[in-house]
């Protein structure tokens, strides 16, 4: 209720500004759009259909880049959280790459992969795959060692042991972390559509300012935020569901 | 005994054959038990008794298979075990139920790994619920349960599962009084069906002698055996009687030298 009334006062706020800075002119209106003109430029590619195709290229680039990153980043996390040996190899590897910005290796990434879907989905497991891993693997590692007993005792093998009790145990974390990196898809995307694309809701925004379109820039600002809030809604009713239990306390 | 425990009624010898164990902490070797040795007869109801920090629950865990002895083996019918196993059923002081599962689900945790057929499972669980007194709870999840509850979960989880040895690790200690003599009855009347197989850690005298078949007192740490108090009282106890004091008053003059010790 309070989320939804914040929406729209958030609304009524922008218009409010941008409608009274149009009849005041305290700024350029072009340089300061509408709800109304918003809405406008949505509803004219979305005519010509364009709208939909960019909308579509963009998931799409993010549903395979942050999939992939997220199969890889479970199946290294549980191996190296359950694996001592394995932990020791990959931890130097991953802690001296993960701080530098990824932006700095998109470049690189164009001239590997070239101008085509395959750099822009690479780029985005890349980005993504870190925080997943680490989140994943601290959530694995965190798991009671006093579960682990309790189920050994029960007879559980090493497979049963990972299924039944560190799976179920470490799944808050695996859900954060999945959630971190998908809202870091939507934020990295926008940087690859502007280099080198010819669709995408990033290359829209860029389309918007070469062509100096601000109302366009916005719009395709505001549906990358809508995305990302849908995505992000519905991995929070997937977790509420898993963990349940917890709101019965 | 035709009500006994589903995957066969009874449990298993124990031997315990010259247990040390020290830990090892930057570079410095803490010896935590010396030289024990103790044989668990099938069916005895055995309270490990010592003050705090003596290392009656580091034997709990070596004998649990949780931690290996330094040196020294523990032996289950003969054979020497590697690591924790189903015929050892464990009960721990925090509970440690699986908060994710629900009463039954808990429960039916060690049956169904064993490939359990679904619909013996639930009789089992049925069974055990019952015995512990939580049909009614069954559904519930592990936040919803009282301290008590929880315990006796954790007793059905345990028994469920037709361990011939279950191991004890101070159970009722995190319990209130009354809480706590009742989970005691239940036990005990539990064990006159079950005869399991029981090491009961404890650092309550009252609690050992109303539930011990014998008592083994420990010194303070590092742990060894002090005195072994076979108490021979009627299956059914009655804590005011006069024969319960005397061995609770004997024992207490045991204990408290080790205590002082301590303190020393």
């Amino acid at each position: 209720m309070i989320r939804a009334l914040a929406l729209v006062a958030f609304l009524i706020v922008w218009a409010a500004v941008s409608y009274g800075n149009r009849s005041l002119q305290a700024m350029n209106p072009i340089l300061l759009p509408t709800p109304g003109e918003v809405v406008a430029v949505a509803v004219s590619l979305a005519r010509d259909g364009s709208l939909e195709r960019h909308l579509l290229v963009s998931s799409l680039r993010i549903a395979e880049g942050f999939g992939l990153a997220a199969v890889t980043a479970l199946a290294l996390g549980v191996l190296v959280g359950l694996y001592t040996p394995a932990r020791l190899a990959v931890e130097p590897v991953i802690e001296f790459v993960r701080p530098i910005p990824p932006l700095a290796f998109l470049p690189m990434f164009l001239v590997w992969f070239g101008l085509g879907e395959t750099s822009k989905v690479a780029f985005i497991t890349y980005t993504t795959f870190f925080p997943m891993f680490v989140g994943i693997t601290a959530g694995l590692l965190r798991v009671d060692i006093m579960l682990l007993r309790a189920a050994a005792s029960l007879g559980a093998t090493r497979l049963q042991l990972l299924r039944r009790v560190v799976v179920p145990a470490a799944l808050p974390g695996i859900v954060v972390a999945l959630r971190l990196g998908f809202g870091l898809a939507i934020f990295v995307i926008v940087g690859a559509e502007f280099m080198g694309a010819d669709a995408g809701l990033g290359h829209l925004i860029m389309e918007g300012r070469v062509f100096f379109n601000p109302a366009q820039i916005v719009m395709g600002a505001l549906l990358l935020g809508i995305l990302g809030s849908l995505v992000n809604g519905l991995l929070l009713a997937a977790e509420r569901r898993a963990l349940r239990w917890r709101a019965l306390r | 005994m035709s009500t006994a425990g589903v995957g066969g009624a009874g449990g298993a010898r124990v031997q315990i054959e010259g247990v040390h164990k020290s830990f090892t902490l930057d570079g410095r070797s803490t010896p935590a038990l010396i030289d024990i040795s103790l044989e668990v007869q099938a069916g005895e109801l055995l309270c490990l008794l010592g003050p705090s920090g003596c290392g009656k629950s580091t034997l709990l865990n070596i004998v649990a298979g949780f931690i290996p002895p330094t040196r020294g083996r523990v032996l289950v019918d003969g054979t020497p075990i590697t690591g924790p196993g189903p015929e050892r059923g464990v009960v721990f002081q925090e509970y440690v139920l699986f908060p994710w599962l629900t009463v039954t689900q808990n429960v039916e945790f060690g049956p169904r790994l064993m490939g359990v057929p679904a619909a013996r499972c639930r009789e089992i669980t049925a069974r055990y619920l019952e015995m512990v007194g939580l049909s009614e709870h069954a559904t519930k999840f592990p936040v919803q349960l009282s301290g008590g509850m929880k315990q006796r979960v954790a007793i059905a989880r345990a028994l469920a599962n037709s361990p011939s040895i279950v191991l004890m690790d101070e159970p009722f200690g995190a319990l209130d009084a009354q809480t706590r003599e009742i989970m005691q009855e239940e036990l005990s009347r539990i064990q006159r069906v079950e005869h399991k197989t029981i090491v009961f850690v404890t650092h309550s005298i009252r609690e050992a002698v109303y539930l011990a078949d014998r008592v083994v007192v420990m010194t303070s740490s590092p742990g060894r055996i002090k005195e072994v108090f076979p108490i021979k009282l009627p299956e059914t106890r009655n804590r005011f009687a006069p024969e319960f004091t005397h061995y609770e008053s004997e024992i207490t003059r045991v204990v408290k030298e080790e205590v002082a010790k301590v303190h020393e």
